[in-house]
C-alpha cells in the first residue's frame, strides 16, 4: 500500500512561494510609504481573516448559521486583557494567554453548540444572535458589584507582546531598519495567520472536515451514515470559537485597549459577510473575502473625497457617508452576479494510482 | 440468542403512529444471514417508514429488533449504523456538493478514529488511515462501477450512477444489513438488470440485503424471501412464489372486494 504521495515539488512552485514570502515580508514598508494608518490597516485585515476562517467552520463547513460569532472574538480579547493589564494586576507572558484564550473562546462555542444543537438555519441564527448579544451586555455591566470587566469604559494600558525587553508596542531600530509598532505586529499577526490558515486547510481535508461537510450537506444521510452529528456539530463550533479567541488576544495585544464597543452585532456581520462573499467553505475565497472587507472601507475613506473635488470640484457627501454606500452597493452587486461568493470551492481532484488504476 | 445464530435481524411487534395515521401495526418478521430479504406493498403501506423505525430515524412505539444478537433499541441513527446497518434512500440523500468519492469517504467515519489532533499534526498514522480510507473507497467506486465519475459533484451524476454511489457509500461503513430502499426507482431495463448483478454480487460476498421494491420482476427474481405489508400490516411472508399466490396480496395490491368494502366503512 505504499505508493508515492508528494512529488516532490517543481521549482516553479518554489520561486512562486519564494516571491510570495518576500512579497509579504516587504509588505508592511511599502504600506508604510501611504501612512503607518496602512500597516494598522494590514494588522486587521490579518486578524480578520483569522475571525473569518473560524466562522468558516461553522458556516462554510458544518452548515450552521451563526450570528454571534463575535462573542468569541470578545471572549478571547477579554481573556487577555484581564490576565495582561493593570486592572487585576496579573501580567501574564503572551505565550501563556494565547492558549488561553483559545480555551476559554472553545468552552463558550460548546456553551452556544450544546443548546442549540437540534436548531438550523433561521432558527440558529436567531439563538446566536442574542448570545452574540448577552456576552457584550456582560461585558458592558459585569463591573458592579465586582468590577470584572470595567464596564463600557474598558480595560486600558494591556501589556503589549514583548520578548524579553523587546516591545512590539514602540519603534525600534533592528540591524539598521527603523521599524515601527505596527510593523513589528505585523509580523507576530503573519505567523499567527500563516499558522491559522495550515490548521483550517488540514481541517477540511481530513476526516473531520468530511463529516462536518456531510453535516451541511445532509443531516440525516450524515447520521445513517454513522456521523454522530452532535458530537461533530459542537466540535464544529469550539474549533470556530478557539480561533476567534486567538484572534481577539492578539487584537487585545496589539490595541492595548478594548472595551465592549468593539464586539456589536455589526462586526459578526461583517465578518459573515467575508465568509459569504468570499466563498463559503473555501479557504482561499474566505481569505480574499476578509482582505477586500476590510481593505475597501479604508480605501473608499481615503478616495472618495478627492474624487468627488476633482469630478465636480466640491464635496457634496462626506466621505463617512459615501463609503458605507458604496460598501452596501457593492456588497449587493457582488451577491447578486456571485451568489456563491467570489472564489467559490472547486471539485477537489483526488488523483490516485490504484494498482489497475480504473480513472 | 447466540451471535452465531443464523438470524441476523429480528423484529417483533413493530408499531408506530404518527398523529391519527398508525403507520405500522404489530410487525414482526426475521431475516436470515446471507439472504435478501424483499419487502413489498402498495404505496403508503409502511414500508419507508418500517426502515426508518429500524434505522432509529423513528423509534418505535412498540416491538423491538434484535440485531446480530443484541437488541436495538433506543439507538440513535449513527449507533444504528454503527452496529452494522447501513442504508440508502427512497429519494436519493447523497452529500450533493461533495465528489463521489468523498461521498464514500465519509461512508468510511464510523471505521476510521483520525481526531482533531491528528487532522492538524498529519502523523504517520493518521496520513495511513486517509491513505486506507481513499484507496478503500476508489475500490467500492470501481465495485458498484462509478469509479469513471469519482472526481465528479454527486449532484452531476447521471440517476443510475448516483443510486449506486448511494449503494458504494452504504457499502463502505461495513455494514452487515444493507437495507436498500427502492434502489430501481427509475432505472431503466439495463440498469436494473446491471443492479440485479450487482445485489448478487454483495450477497455473494456476505453482506445481507433487506430491500424495498416496486419492480417486481426484480423482487422476484432475485429475493429469497418476502415480506408483504399493506395498511402498516404484515399480510404475508415467505418465497416470491408463495406470495405472488396469495390472495391477500393479490387483494392488496388489485383492490380486492373484502378489502374495499372495509375500508370505506
Amino acid at each position: 500500500m505504499n505508493r508515492p504521495r508528494a512529488k516532490s515539488i517543481p521549482p516553479k512552485v518554489w520561486a512562486g512561494v519564494v516571491l510570495l514570502a518576500l512579497a509579504l515580508a516587504l509588505l508592511p514598508f511599502v504600506a508604510a510609504f501611504a501612512g503607518q494608518a496602512w500597516v494598522r490597516i494590514l494588522n486587521f485585515a490579518m486578524l480578520y481573516i483569522m475571525l473569518a476562517l473560524g466562522l468558516n467552520i461553522v458556516v462554510g463547513f458544518a452548515g450552521l448559521l451563526d450570528l454571534g460569532y463575535i462573542a468569541f472574538y470578545a471572549v478571547g480579547a477579554y481573556v487577555y486583557a484581564l490576565l495582561a493589564s493593570p486592572h487585576f494586576g496579573i501580567h501574564l507572558p503572551f505565550w501563556v494567554i494565547l492558549p488561553l484564550s483559545a480555551g476559554i473562546a472553545c468552552a463558550f462555542g460548546v456553551l452556544l453548540g450544546a443548546p442549540t444543537l437540534k436548531l438550523r438555519g433561521d432558527y440558529l441564527a436567531i439563538v446566536t444572535l442574542g448570545f452574540g448579544e448577552i456576552i457584550r451586555i456582560f461585558l458592558n455591566n459585569l463591573n458592579a458589584p465586582l468590577n470584572i470587566t470595567n464596564g463600557p469604559q474598558g480595560v486600558n494600558l494591556i501589556d503589549p507582546f514583548r520578548i524579553g525587553s523587546f516591545s512590539f508596542a514602540r519603534p525600534e531600530v533592528v540591524l539598521g531598519v527603523a521599524f515601527s509598532g505596527p510593523q513589528k505586529y505585523y509580523y507576530l499577526l503573519l505567523l499567527i495567520t500563516i499558522g491559522v490558515v495550515v490548521v483550517n486547510l488540514r481541517l477540511q481535508n481530513s476526516r473531520l472536515g468530511r463529516a462536518w461537510e456531510a453535516i451541511r450537506e445532509d443531516e440525516i444521510a450524515a447520521k445513517a451514515m454513522g456521523i454522530n452529528t452532535r458530537n461533530i456539530k459542537l466540535l464544529a463550533f469550539a474549533m470556530g470559537a478557539s480561533f476567534g479567541g486567538i484572534a481577539g488576544a492578539v487584537f487585545s495585544a496589539t490595541q492595548q485597549f478594548v472595551s465592549p464597543e468593539s464586539f456589536g452585532l455589526f462586526e459578526s456581520i461583517i465578518v459573515l459577510a467575508m465568509v459569504v462573499l468570499g466563498g463559503m467553505g473555501n479557504i482561499p475565497g474566505v481569505i480574499l473575502g476578509a482582505i477586500l472587507l476590510t481593505l475597501l472601507p479604508e480605501v473608499l475613506r481615503y478616495t472618495m473625497e478627492p474624487l468627488q473635488n476633482a469630478l465636480f470640484g466640491r464635496v457634496i457627501l462626506d466621505a463617512e457617508t459615501i463609503r458605507l454606500l458604496v460598501f452596501g452597493i457593492a456588497l449587493v452587486a457582488i451577491m447578486l452576479y456571485r451568489p456563491a461568493g467570489l472564489w467559490p470551492s472547486a471539485v477537489r481532484k483526488r488523483e490516485l494510482e490504484v494498482k489497475g488504476g480504473t480513472a | 440468542m447466540s451471535v452465531n445464530s443464523s438470524v441476523l435481524l429480528a423484529a417483533t411487534g413493530i408499531g408506530k403512529r404518527f398523529g391519527g395515521v398508525q403507520a405500522l401495526t404489530d410487525v414482526s418478521f426475521s431475516i436470515e444471514r446471507g439472504e435478501i430479504y424483499g419487502l413489498i406493498g402498495p404505496n403508503g403501506a409502511g414500508k419507508t417508514s418500517l426502515f426508518n423505525v429500524l434505522t432509529g430515524i423513528y423509534m418505535p412505539d412498540s416491538g423491538n429488533f434484535t440485531f446480530d444478537g443484541a437488541p436495538l433499541d433506543r439507538l440513535k441513527p449513527n449507533e444504528v449504523a454503527e452496529r452494522g446497518i447501513a442504508r440508502t434512500f427512497q429519494n436519493i440523500r447523497l452529500f450533493q456538493n461533495l465528489s463521489a468519492l468523498e461521498n464514500v469517504m465519509i461512508g468510511r467515519h464510523i471505521r476510521t478514529r483520525a481526531g482533531v489532533f491528528g487532522a492538524i499534526f498529519r502523523d504517520r498514522q493518521t496520513l495511513a488511515e486517509e491513505a486506507s480510507i481513499e484507496s478503500r473507497s476508489y475500490e467500492l467506486l470501481d465495485y458498484v462501477g462509478v469509479a469513471n465519475r469519482a472526481n465528479h459533484l454527486a449532484k452531476h451524476l447521471a440517476y443510475g450512477d448516483q443510486r449506486r454511489l448511494e449503494i458504494a457509500r452504504a457499502l463502505a461503513t461495513e455494514p452487515k444489513l444493507l437495507a436498500l430502499d427502492e434502489p430501481a426507482a427509475g432505472m431503466n431495463a439495463t440498469e436494473t438488470k446491471a443492479l440485479k448483478a450487482l445485489l448478487d454480487d454483495i450477497r455473494r460476498d456476505g453482506t445481507t440485503i433487506l430491500l424495498i421494491e416496486h419492480d417486481m420482476k426484480l423482487v422476484m427474481s432475485i429475493c429469497d424471501r418476502v415480506l408483504v405489508l399493506d395498511y402498516g400490516k404484515k399480510i404475508a411472508e415467505g418465497s416470491a412464489a408463495e406470495v405472488q399466490r396469495d390472495p391477500k396480496v393479490v387483494a392488496a395490491y388489485l383492490g380486492g372486494e373484502v378489502t374495499l368494502n372495509l375500508r370505506r366503512a
